[in-house]
């Protein structure tokens, strides 16, 4: 995978972790799901979610776009 | 009384704590700017972790948050998560990094000393300055008043608001000018790790005293409003949204954090923190913004004026313990207006002293930071005295006005066409944009349904940077080159 291919990937991962960290989906929706609102309890897990996506960009693609941006630009 | 006098005591120690701390960095400090001010950028993932976060968020935790989850319901977790755990997280990347790699090459220690370089103008330099304190100075000034406030209602007034936000006043500019950075550093992390057991101790004490977690929440349901549910009343998507981005931008742009972004003594010690971020977030925000919820499910009567969490921990722990927590939070309190001195003072000596008036030698320069630090805290304490409207209107909207700095300054980072004229029309455009909406009419506070002036401001700040860039060319003595980053 070239480097735009790559940028691109990450940047749309990095929009769909931040945009459905609130679950639009569950508007008003009132269930109980372990002793909390069920939409915290999926924002719970959608934040785990995205501490995991964050460590693997971290592993694989650290650097990608603010790294290595030429003199020239 | 005994209450009274375990309160003060908790926050004597606190102080003393601070100060112990203060002196052993004290001792490890060289003379110089960049030691003063940036801890010679040498600090390490959890004490970076917990430095930023306990500077920004502690007194809210504790105050302002829990009393909006009672008073409109728990979804401010929501907001607070997608801020704070994500859209910020990605901000320590795409800006933090990016700008740490910078100052790391060039030896910036402000954001405007990194844009002046770059542009190769002191007017744009002591622009942003001059618009960070701006936005800075009355936000201190709120925090002196808390701390006073908060001081005045524990003592029962036999210390009245003056002597308080004095005293607090007075211990801080002390400990400011022993400390630095890296002692600032250090009172945080233990700082954000006392506030994390505090918030899941309360949790726990609170769920246990009224039957456990199902219990506290499935009062939610009978609220007026039902809390249970997702969105209604104050919470619509435009809000969320608006409140998350704006904010996450603005804290990305206040002093006290920006420089943060320099300070990290390794590559890896930014990228062990990025994934940190979702789960501090979670971690102190699900507690602290469901007691308060469950305050109002409980049945807790806190009026405009007061703090819920103290009144909830009143109710269902020992004195002991809210004492604690109570304390703990006014600690926090002080130990974000400390930071905020500091940066506020390197800005003004740095950025604006410095160039104007006398070219210091790094020793000289440390030293006028120490006195800048005494002159910023000590005009805020005046001027929370007299509490003028206008002041306070600027400190309940410095969020946005730092959001407005967030778009100008990542484009100039990125995108090595932004001309010196780009970055003037970005910043006085989306800045005159946004004030005219605080102050006036002439610009509404609410655009298309619910989105903030304050992101719409942005997205003029946008617009206008790049679009000013793209008609204009590179003045002299701008040096697009200074922001390459090779890998290394």
């Amino acid at each position: 995978m070239n480097e735009r291919t790559r940028l691109v990937g990450w940047a749309t991962v990095a929009l769909a972790v931040a945009a459905l960290s609130v679950p639009w989906f569950m508007w008003g929706a009132d269930g109980v799901v372990a002793g909390l609102p069920v939409w915290v309890v999926y924002h719970v897990g959608w934040l785990c979610l995205a501490a995991v996506v964050f460590w693997v960009f971290t592993k694989r693609a650290w650097g990608l776009g603010v790294e290595g941006v030429s003199r020239d630009g | 009384m005994a209450d009274t006098a375990l309160q003060v005591g908790i926050i004597v120690g606190y102080m003393l704590v601070a100060l112990g701390i203060g002196l052993v960095a004290y001792r490890l400090t060289d003379r110089t700017a960049e030691d003063y001010y940036l801890a010679s950028r040498t600090l390490g993932t959890v004490v970076l972790l917990f430095t930023t976060f306990a500077t920004l968020l502690s007194a809210f935790t504790f105050f302002a948050g829990p009393n909006i989850s009672y008073g409109a319901g728990p979804e401010w977790i929501l907001v607070m998560g997608l801020m704070d755990g994500v859209i910020f997280a990605i901000l320590w990347y795409v800006l933090g990094y990016k700008q740490w790699l910078v100052g790391k090459a060039n030896g910036y220690l402000t954001l405007g000393e990194m844009l002046g370089d770059r542009f190769g103008s002191l007017r744009l330099r002591l622009l942003v300055a001059g618009v960070s304190i701006f936005w800075l100075f009355p936000y201190v000034m709120l925090q002196q008043q808390g701390a006073g406030t908060a001081i005045e209602a524990l003592t029962d007034s036999a210390v009245p608001y003056w002597a308080g936000a004095g005293g607090i006043t007075l211990f801080m500019i002390v400990y400011v000018a022993i400390s630095g950075m890296r002692g600032v550093a250090w009172t945080d992390t233990l700082q954000g790790a006392f506030m994390l057991v505090m918030v899941w101790a309360a949790f726990v004490w609170v769920a246990s005293a009224v039957g456990g977690v199902g219990t506290a929440t499935a009062t939610l349901g009978d609220v007026d409003g039902n809390f249970l549910a997702l969105g209604g009343g104050l919470y619509t998507p435009e809000y969320v949204l608006s409140t998350a981005i704006s904010i996450a931008f603005g804290v990305a742009m206040f002093p006290q954090v920006n420089q943060r972004f320099f300070v990290a003594e390794s590559k890896a010690v930014i990228k062990r923190t990025l994934p940190l971020w979702p789960i501090l977030v979670v971690l102190l925000f699900v507690p602290a913004f469901m007691l308060g919820a469950w305050a109002k499910g409980l049945g807790i009567q806190a009026g405009a004026n007061e703090n819920v969490l103290p009144l909830l921990l009143a109710e269902y722990t020992p004195a002991w313990f809210a004492a604690l927590v109570v304390a703990g939070a006014m600690a926090a309190m002080m130990s974000s207006s400390d930071s905020m001195l500091l940066s506020g003072s390197s800005y003004f000596t740095r950025d604006i002293y410095r160039p104007l008036v006398e070219e210091a030698t790094e020793e000289r320069e440390a030293f006028l930071g120490r006195v800048g630090v005494a002159v910023f805290a000590t005009l805020a304490f005046v001027a929370s005295l007299f509490q003028p409207a206008s002041l306070l209107q600027i400190g309940d909207t410095a969020f946005g006005g730092f959001a407005q700095l967030a778009l100008p300054v990542g484009v100039a980072l990125y995108w090595t066409n932004t001309t010196r004229s780009g970055m003037y029309a970005g910043i006085v455009g989306s800045q005159a944009f946004y004030l005219l909406s605080v102050f006036t009419q002439v610009v509404p506070g609410s655009f298309f349904g619910g989105w903030s002036s304050s992101v719409v401001g942005m997205v003029l700040g946008l617009v206008l940077t790049i679009g000013f860039s793209l008609i204009t060319s590179h003045a002299l003595g701008e040096d697009a080159s200074v922001y390459a980053t090779g890998a290394d």
